[in-house]
């Protein structure tokens, strides 16, 4: 399988602040190819959460997706009627979010909501849904599968609702699924038994994973590859071990020395100062220009173009891609 | 006894005050001001309108005595009666004997020459009074019985509400007893009753429509405060030892204003509005449009029909009303906590 | 206690919280949550200790019980040789400058109608620091330049703040009124990782630089062992280890402290596959199970854990509530 799952270029998704559409995400392209897991890491703000929701064009109003390719499993995404994107959403690519006492219907049982989102695209009666409903809830390991199907959400605790939105989400086999923080709501141990899930499961199912986090451990976990993003754009892509031990852009490495690690005690943790600019600020040139240790003349003046470090390593700076020419 | 309309004159003049001070602190505030301009962009026809509505009402109620003619049919007492300013718009004796069309020069009934014919754009009701005159004098009651008993109501709400909900407990279970029990006896049957222990009066109409009004606010403010106090900035507060008073009167009421402003909007035409009927019932405010719709109900059935009072008084207050609902819809929307807190 | 540190500043013994859970019209008592049952804590002057532990395990409600912003049913907090439980509210107020707390949402601990510098300034005029109200605008840009942030901007209000920076305000509202210690509940956690570094360098230095103490309240065993002393370990509102951080590290002897180690994923690419040592979820501090908390989820549990109730058995300079613990000795 050759055509990747997913392939996104220039994507650029605005919102409208003080009266102008600003870009929120500006001219991000990645691709994810079949059964792999792409991690895409960066703090608030960065607009990671935007590009996951302009992926499923689910970009809530006034944002809108202005420029960009994306093709999903083949498909032009962009240019797709409302109903064909409605049979892509769950079938082709499925979502799951961060909250989840807030992503399921506190008023329907879970089992139905899993139910009604196997109907929505496949022509089965009530009762076989239910009964793959049970076996997906067996599959994501919640204990007493036939009884938790008419569990209310509010019944379960927060590792069980997160088991009961990937059950949901992978209902219909799609080729990719987007997890939003899947577990950054969870506590460490339940966070540990759904990582394993989401695992075992990639693997046997050979889901292709658009992780979105800030974790950096998280992404140790489970991804493949790794890209960073800072103020809308992707600043370093490259293999899970070059960006978690040979990073080279001066975010990424500022951002690997602040996570206070079980590994290290006593030092000082190497703080990155200053804060994000809001996306008002960006303009020309490259936006971590306010805060990088390493900052150029040129910083100021253009966007860096990407400067590749090996077949699979990128980074977008001036001063690695004049460190790479030397 | 000071004379009615120079109580009145004084009342005016402490309101304009009233709201020159809270239009200076609200240009001092960016979270205010941001949210008048916003409410001025999405409502502006309605905003001129109650404008309007208000600069009647005002200038009603600026009266003096003397000055302007007196006519041949004219009083030695009429030049000692106040004359508010909308008064002096007419002439001074502009009454007819009985009922005239609007824009007539004849009498409705009888056909006899009026005194001032064509001059009556509403024509003239039973007594022979202008309509037009009438209603704009209607304004100054309307706004009245909105904004006096909203006086009453947010702070008697408040003191209720927000001790209930910040002290808990047996304050919390007394207040709810009383709202409760408040609130199951019918409205209008509480209405009537106190009405008549009080008497008739304008003053006495509003306390009686404040009594019955305060509840739903109240229950409101309860529920917010609960919010409130559970706030980190509020145990923050508690932590530094700040007394509970001064939390209650710098944290949790001034974070209420919102709730405050939208449910005085909201609340006027519904306070409007239940004085109509009890206009209908007899024990309404002398001169409202309440009630001379209800004075004009039985020109109804006559034949020809009597319609230009009825007209002119259902108009002026749909279009209050109307107006009234429009801006509050808006001010709900604006002052939405979400985006007032204007966060990163 | 370790020889060398000194004597403790906070003393908290048998600590109980519990919540009524009330059901049914007339709102009748139908059990407790039994959100702190029974913890003893101390923080020597000058130290961090953390308190670790997941959801529902009551290490909040510690910090606000020990502020007095929750009452608890029982138990003696010995501050500066007074206890802080015993008080009538009335006199609790003066005491209340000793001990300050950082929350966790930097949004919401901040009115949003008020002027940081009017926040800020709130303490020191209850408790009557500084004479007049130009002297305490003096401190409070003061207080700025100390968290490192710009004295001009404290006419600004809240929103006009990031969040770390808003972190920062808070601290200085708590540094205001000069207390001794500082209880941070989560103080961190709401913050993006690069801003936490900020942070959390902040609260070293202030607390080399002004001698205050910490009851640092967590989940994050990263941030833990950066910044404690000494960790004490909480599962459904008990203190189930504790000592000092690094024998903690080295060699955890409670199976939940164990399993909390083990879950935590590493950044280093060469350690991958972390697994998750413990099944099913935490038990409600509404029904604790019986015997010890942990029996039911439990890789080592056996035939005496569900039936007795285990003691804090003494473990190096620590302790561990846990049987085996008792056995090794």
């Amino acid at each position: 399988m050759s055509e990747p799952v997913l392939s996104v270029r220039d994507l650029r998704t605005t919102f409208p602040l003080g009266g102008e559409p600003v870009p929120v995400v500006d001219g991000v392209g990645f691709e994810v190819a079949s059964g792999e897991v792409l991690a895409l890491v960066g703090e608030s703000g960065c607009g990671k959460s935007v590009t996951a929701l302009s992926i499923l064009r689910l970009v809530p109003r006034p944002g809108r997706v202005a420029a960009g390719h994306l093709r999903l499993c083949g498909r032009d995404v962009l240019s797709l009627p409302v109903r064909e994107m409605r049979r892509v959403r769950g079938a082709d690519a499925a979502m799951i979010f961060q909250e989840p006492m807030t992503s399921l219907n506190p008023v329907v049982s879970v089992g139905a909501q899993v139910v009604e989102a196997i109907r929505l695209h496949e022509r089965v009666s009530a009762s076989q849904a239910r009964r793959r409903t049970i076996e997906l809830f067996e599959s994501v390991r919640i204990p007493d599968p036939a009884e938790r199907v008419d569990s209310y959400p509010h019944q379960l605790s927060g590792g069980l609702k997160q088991r009961v939105m990937i059950a949901m989400a992978l209902a219909l086999r799609p080729r990719l699924l987007v997890a939003d923080e899947p577990t950054t709501a969870l506590d460490v141990t339940i966070q540990a038994q759904i990582l394993e899930l989401l695992r075992e499961l990639q693997r046997e199912l050979g889901t292709a994973i658009l992780l979105i986090t800030h974790d950096l451990g998280v992404v140790n976990e489970l991804a493949d590859r790794i890209a960073v993003m800072y103020a809308g754009r992707i600043v370093e892509e490259g293999t899970r071990e070059e960006i978690l031990a040979r990073a080279r852009h001066p975010y990424t490495q500022g951002l690997l020395r602040a996570v206070p690690s079980l590994g290290r005690r006593g030092e000082r943790l190497a703080e990155i100062p200053g804060v994000v600019p809001s996306p008002i600020e960006w303009s020309r040139g490259c936006p971590f220009r306010t805060r990088c240790p390493r900052v150029l003349p040129a910083c100021a003046e253009t966007m860096p173009a990407p400067t590749r470090l090996s077949t699979t390593h990128a980074s977008r700076c001036h001063a690695v891609a004049a460190e790479v020419s030397t | 006894m000071v004379e009615p309309h120079v109580a009145s004159n004084l009342v005016v003049a402490v309101l304009v005050a009233g709201a020159l001070f809270v239009a200076r602190a609200v240009r001092k505030s960016d979270l205010w001001r941001g949210s008048l301009r916003e409410l001025a962009r999405r409502r502006p026809l309605a905003l001129g309108v109650v404008a309007i509505y208000v600069l009647v009402a005002l200038l009603d109620s600026v009266a003096w005595t003397g000055g302007g003619a007196v006519g041949a049919q004219g009083d030695q007492l009429a030049l000692h009666e106040p004359r508010s300013v909308v008064d002096r718009l007419f002439p001074g004796d502009f009454g007819e004997r009985s009922y005239s069309v609007p824009l007539a020069s004849a009498e409705f009934y009888g056909g006899a020459a009026l005194r001032h014919p064509g001059r009556h754009w509403l024509g003239t009701d039973i007594l022979g009074r202008d309509i037009l005159h009438l209603t704009l004098k209607g304004a100054r009651i309307a706004l009245l019985i909105g904004g006096f008993t909203s006086l009453i109501v947010i702070p008697l709400a408040l003191l209720f509400g927000v001790s209930a909900g910040y002290f808990g407990g047996r304050v919390d279970d007394a207040v709810f007893f009383l709202i409760s029990v408040l609130a199951s006896i019918p409205g209008l049957l509480l209405l009537i009753v106190l009405v008549m222990v009080m008497g008739r009066g304008a003053v006495q109409v509003c306390i009686a429509l404040g009594v019955t009004s305060w509840v739903g606010f109240c229950r409101v403010a309860r529920g917010e405060t609960l919010k409130l106090r559970e706030l980190d900035y509020v145990q923050a507060a508690r932590a530094l030892g700040v007394s509970e008073l001064r939390i209650i009167l710098r944290h949790v009421v001034p974070n209420l204003l919102h709730l405050v402003v939208i449910t005085f909007v909201l609340l006027f035409s519904g306070l409007v509005l239940s004085e109509a009927i009890l206009a209908w019932l007899g024990i309404g405010i002398d001169g409202s449009w309440g009630q001379m719709i209800d004075q004009a109900r039985d020109e109804l059935s006559r034949d020809p029909i009597i319609w230009w009072n009825l007209a002119a008084a259902s108009a002026a207050l749909f279009g209050l009303i109307l107006a009234v609902n429009f801006v509050g819809d808006a001010v709900r929307d604006v002052l939405d906590p979400r985006t007032l807190r204007e966060d990163r | 206690m370790t020889p060398g540190s000194p004597p403790p500043i906070l003393r908290v013994e048998g600590l109980r919280t519990w919540f009524p859970i009330r059901k049914g019209l007339l709102q009748r008592s139908a059990g407790w949550v039994r959100a702190v049952d029974g913890v003893d804590l101390s923080i020597p002057a000058g130290r961090t200790l953390a308190l670790v532990g997941e959801s529902g395990c009551g290490k909040s409600t510690v910090g606000r019980s020990l502020l007095r912003l929750v009452e608890p049913q029982a138990g003696r907090v010995w501050l500066d040789g007074v206890d802080l439980l015993a008080l009538r509210t009335q006199d609790l107020r003066p005491h209340r400058r000793a001990i300050q707390i950082v929350f966790q949402d930097p949004i919401a601990s901040l009115d949003p109608r008020m002027r940081v510098r009017d926040a800020i300034a709130e303490g020191m005029q209850a408790f009557g620091i500084g004479s007049d109200e130009a002297e305490r605008t003096e401190r409070v840009r003061a207080l700025f330049e100390r968290v490192r942030l710009d004295p001009d901007q404290i006419w600004r209000y809240p929103h006009e703040f990031s969040g770390g920076q808003r972190q920062r305000i808070c601290i200085a509202r708590a540094l205001a009124v000069e207390p001794r210690v500082l209880v941070c509940d989560e103080a961190t956690s709401a913050l993006d990782v690069s801003i936490q570094a900020q942070i959390l360098n902040l609260l070293r230095d202030l607390q080399a630089e002004l001698g205050l103490a910490y009851l640092f309240i967590t989940h994050d065993l990263g941030v833990v062992r950066y910044l404690a002393d000494r960790v004490a370990v909480m599962y459904v509102g008990q203190i189930v280890e504790e000592g000092d951080t690094e024998r903690i590290f080295r060699d955890p002897r409670h199976p939940y402290t164990r399993a909390l180690l083990a879950a935590v994923p590493s950044i280093d690419p060469a350690r991958r596959g972390i697994a998750a040592r413990v099944g099913g979820d935490v038990p409600s501090p509404a029904h604790p199970p019986s015997g010890c908390r942990f029996h039911t989820r439990c890789p080592e549990a056996f035939e005496r854990c569900p039936r007795e109730e285990p003691l804090l058995y003494p473990v190096g300079d620590g302790a561990s509530r846990c049987f085996l613990a008792d056995q090794a000795r």
